[in-house]
């Protein structure tokens, strides 16, 4: 450019060109196509490749689901009116079977009067919920989550209104214990007394003083059995059952496998290992073949509560070691600052340690959460009907026989909607609680 | 409790047990471990008194009886005839195989899915987001049973391949047949072979892997040799590099290294392709691949490869993008950017979740029970368990196959971790 001065040049522009607009290339639709779909020959490729994967996808499943039929009465029923509507053989999925017994996939056999009782028991577990996971609500709603457990259980299954009263006073003997016999006994002995009196009242007391109170006055609804629960609602007892209960006994497992006690630390490590180690077909296979034998003889108890006993082991000990991660990432200067204030271990714990840990191990949490909601279809091989199990059932009757891809399209889209708001959830909450830290 | 002039020493007192730190954390370890002995001893004590009213006792005699059951898939000589034990091994290797297989795929998968997800293509972004998100979120076990529904009543059955006017047809050259009794695919047999030429008598319904096995290993003995060869070809380059700056291309000898040998001891053995063919009602000949093991596999493979894509994603991201400037400044090429500089720092994240999840893959598969694939879960713990009795022993045998399995991987990947960690100073 050095031999252009403007001396030497013939030609010197001496106004404004108006501006042009930019090539047709490089503005947009034309310029995010080629920017992100033809930005090179592989990337074209790939591109085209995907288009007919999801054009391959759309023509083979897309009319069979926009020619649904939702009314009919069963199978024949449905590919009668398909040949009158679009001739014979045009795919036309069937969704009449999801209109005729969508209660069954949902709620399994329980009686259908009783609907509200699971719904509004969902609605009082995500009450409780409300307090703990939005700090910002007044304290006071602590009571509906405390309430909630035992309300839940008996909205479900039903049976007296003392059964769960009369546990419920349970809590108040240990908290009433632990108040009053401190000041004598000191804090050791509070404590086991806190811990035993509730259990010997629970073993001995609870169930004459409920039977008692229901012969004095009647009150209750209508009992349900355990067999009559399936579907998505047997998925969702056992699984948000096992969730609460895992969550607890996985932090006491994370510490004691971080504890300095040689004991307990070997126990922790052995029941963790094992338990990860064998599939969880396994272990509901035990309880359903094995649990008799490691029981006092002549002992029997409901299939539901022994898979709800295994799967919260199960859970416990993959939170143990997701709340173990979030132990280890914490620095070291914080155990050593609550040793330097001088609390104890279980304050240290309570008030320095786990609020940070467990705020770090809530992705893990949440997806192990995820996992376990997904396990609980695996109670259809002992014999639980959950919604695979109900399926099946739908399919054997003679109405629905050989009716497949409708059933197993409601049950992914129902799992698929709840795993994956959970797991949005915790994404939500890992952004939210990293800007804490900013 | 440092101390800085020795006190006197006070007697000690019982009420130090528990108020004292230095002795309270042994009163807490003895009254956990009585805890424990007690609890052990009652689930002992109840399981001797039950066995006794059930009139059993506690033995493992009953592995080397006769099995008197079929098991459909063996990759060693089985029949009815052999003993219980035999049947459990049989169903030791069918699980490994399908854990295997699943392992390969589901990497493969992972990979490819992670590194697309990460791509700037809208199009190839979204559809492997859906893939990912769709896969995660759906029991594995839907999968597994949507698969085997897909295989078994939307694909054609044998007959439609017959006769002139076949519906159907076998794909990639009259080689592959997908039948919805499973699919068939040839096998390689050897017309030379050094055990004698029984490789090539055909094998009915199982997975003939274990036959011509000499064959094989030579195949494998030679490939070896071929990779030893290939390191020394690298290392004198790495040589000729560190001393005159310029790096010798190597590429066609290694490429020659790897196929040359391979390929003569192939032709020395007469390698020969053997195609399904329809025979009766049925394909004869080649590898019967049967349904179930194809819906476990692939639903294992896509499931597992949803997460290894997430880990695979994770892991690339985990590297900044300042390494790869600072190798382009170092003047490395992109080739070796990738592996001397980005992979080693990315693998590092990446290995220890994907083992995690080969781990969880290999549990995974005992849920061929949904399909009735004869895994350890359906001969040890299942038909075994039914026909003796036995299922204490048979759980036991059962949870300790799996327990073991699983403490050598996280032993590996325990080993893999100590030495890949960052060496903080």
């Amino acid at each position: 450019m050095s031999d252009t001065h403007a001396h030497s040049a013939s030609y010197v522009r001496d106004k404004m060109l108006p501006e042009q607009a930019p090539p047709v290339t490089q503005v947009g639709a034309i310029k995010w196509l080629r920017e992100n779909l033809f930005a090179g020959p592989l990337n074209s490729i790939l591109t085209l490749i995907s288009i007919y994967i999801v054009y391959w996808v759309v023509i083979h499943i897309g009319p069979w689901i926009m020619n649904g039929i939702w009314e009919a009465d069963n199978l024949n029923g449905c590919r009668a009116i398909r040949n009158e509507i679009y001739g014979e053989g045009v795919p036309a999925a069937c969704f009449a079977v999801l209109t005729d017994r969508w209660h069954q996939l949902v709620f399994g056999y329980y009686p259908s009067a009783l609907y509200w009782r699971p719904i509004l028991a969902l609605l009082l577990f995500g009450g409780g919920l409300a307090p703990i996971l939005f700090p910002n609500l007044p304290r006071r709603l602590y009571i509906l989550s405390a309430s909630a457990p035992l309300l839940c259980i008996w909205l479900l299954w039903g049976g007296s209104i003392w059964m769960p009263i009369s546990v419920a006073v349970g809590f108040f003997v240990g908290y009433a214990a632990f108040k009053y016999l401190t000041p004598v006994v000191g804090s050791l002995g509070g404590t086991i007394a806190a811990v035993l009196l509730p259990i010997l009242y629970w073993l001995l007391l609870a169930g004459p003083l409920a039977g008692g109170l229901q012969d004095v006055l009647p009150l209750g609804i209508q009992a349900v059995q355990s067999r009559a629960f399936g579907g998505f609602l047997l998925a969702l007892v056992i699984g948000l059952a096992a969730i609460v209960l895992s969550l607890p006994l996985g932090i006491l497992l994370a510490l004691g496998r971080q504890s300095d006690l040689f004991i307990i630390k070997t126990s922790c490590v052995i029941f963790i290992e094992v338990i990860r180690g064998v599939p969880l077909i396994v272990w509901l296979l035990t309880a359903q073949t094995l649990l008799n034998y490691f029981l006092p003889p002549g002992t029997n108890f409901d299939l539901m509560l022994r898979v709800i006993i295994m799967v919260t082991l199960f859970a416990s000990a993959y939170i143990a070691e997701v709340i173990r991660g979030g132990l280890a990432a914490l620095p070291k200067g914080q155990y050593e600052a609550a040793d330097a204030l001088g609390l104890d271990y279980w304050k240290a714990m309570q008030l320095i340690i786990l609020p940070q840990a467990l705020k770090i191990s809530i992705p893990g949490i949440v997806n192990t959460f995820i996992g376990l909601f997904k396990d609980t279809t695996l109670v259809l091989f002992i014999g639980l009907l959950d919604s695979l199990g109900v399926a099946n059932a739908i399919r054997s009757t003679t109405d629905w026989n050989g009716i497949y891809w409708e059933l197993f399209l409601f049950i992914g889209v129902m799992f698929f909607i709840s795993c994956f708001s959970m797991g949005r959830y915790s994404l939500y909450l890992e952004k939210k609680l990293q800007r804490e830290h900013r | 409790m440092s101390t800085l002039t020795d006190p006197p020493k006070p007697a000690f007192r019982l009420s130090q047990l528990i108020y004292d730190t230095r002795y309270r954390s042994i009163t807490i370890q003895v009254v956990a471990l009585i805890l424990i002995l007690a609890a052990l001893y009652w689930l002992v004590n109840n399981t001797l008194d039950n066995l006794a009213r059930l009139g059993k006792d506690f033995n493992y005699g009953f592995l080397s009886n006769p099995a008197g059951y079929d098991i459909n898939q063996r990759l060693i000589e089985y029949n009815n005839q052999m003993s219980h034990g035999r049947a459990a091994l049989v169903g030791i290797l069918n699980t490994l195989l399908v854990a295997f297989l699943g392992c390969v795929t589901a990497t493969v998968l992972g990979v490819i899915a992670g590194v697309l997800r990460l791509s700037k293509n809208w199009v190839v972004n979204k559809l492997m987001a859906v893939y990912v998100e769709g896969f995660r979120n759906v029991p594995l076990l839907l999968w597994i049973i949507l698969i085997f529904a897909i295989m078994t009543e939307s694909m054609p059955q044998p007959r439609e391949f017959r006769g002139e006017e076949a519906t159907q047809s076998m794909l990639l050259g009259d080689n592959v047949a997908i039948t919805n009794r499973g699919i068939w695919i040839p096998r390689l047999a050897f017309t030379n072979s050094i055990s004698g030429n029984e490789a090539v008598a055909p094998v009915e319904d199982a997975v003939p892997v274990a036959s011509g096995a000499a064959d094989w290993l030579l195949i494998l003995g030679v490939l070896a040799a071929s990779l030893i060869a290939i390191r020394f070809v690298r290392r004198r380059a790495d040589r000729i590099q560190e001393a005159t700056g310029d790096r010798p291309k190597t590429w066609y000898i290694q490429l020659g290294l790897l196929i040359v040998p391979v390929g003569i001891v192939f032709v020395i053995l007469g390698l020969t392709i053997v195609s399904p063919y329809l025979r009766g009602f049925n394909f004869a000949e080649g590898i019967h691949l049967r349904n179930s093991l194809i819906a476990l596999w692939i639903a294992l493979s896509l499931y597992t490869g949803a997460f290894i894509a997430e880990i695979v994603r994770a892991g690339i991201l985990a590297v900044s993008k300042g390494q790869t400037e600072a190798a382009f400044a170092l003047g490395l090429q992109p080739a070796r950017t990738m592996n001397l500089v980005v992979l080693p720092q990315a693998m590092r994240v990446i290995i220890p979740p994907l083992i995690s999840q080969f781990l969880n893959l290999t549990k995974n598969s005992s849920l061929a029970i949904a399909v009735g694939y004869m895994d350890v879960r359906a001969t040890l713990g299942g038909i075994t368990i039914n026909q003796t009795g036995r299922e204490l022993e048979g759980m036991l045998l059962l949870g300790a196959f799996y327990l073991t399995l699983s403490l050598i991987i996280s032993g590996a990947m325990n080993f893999y971790n100590t030495r890949t960690q960052l060496k903080e100073r």
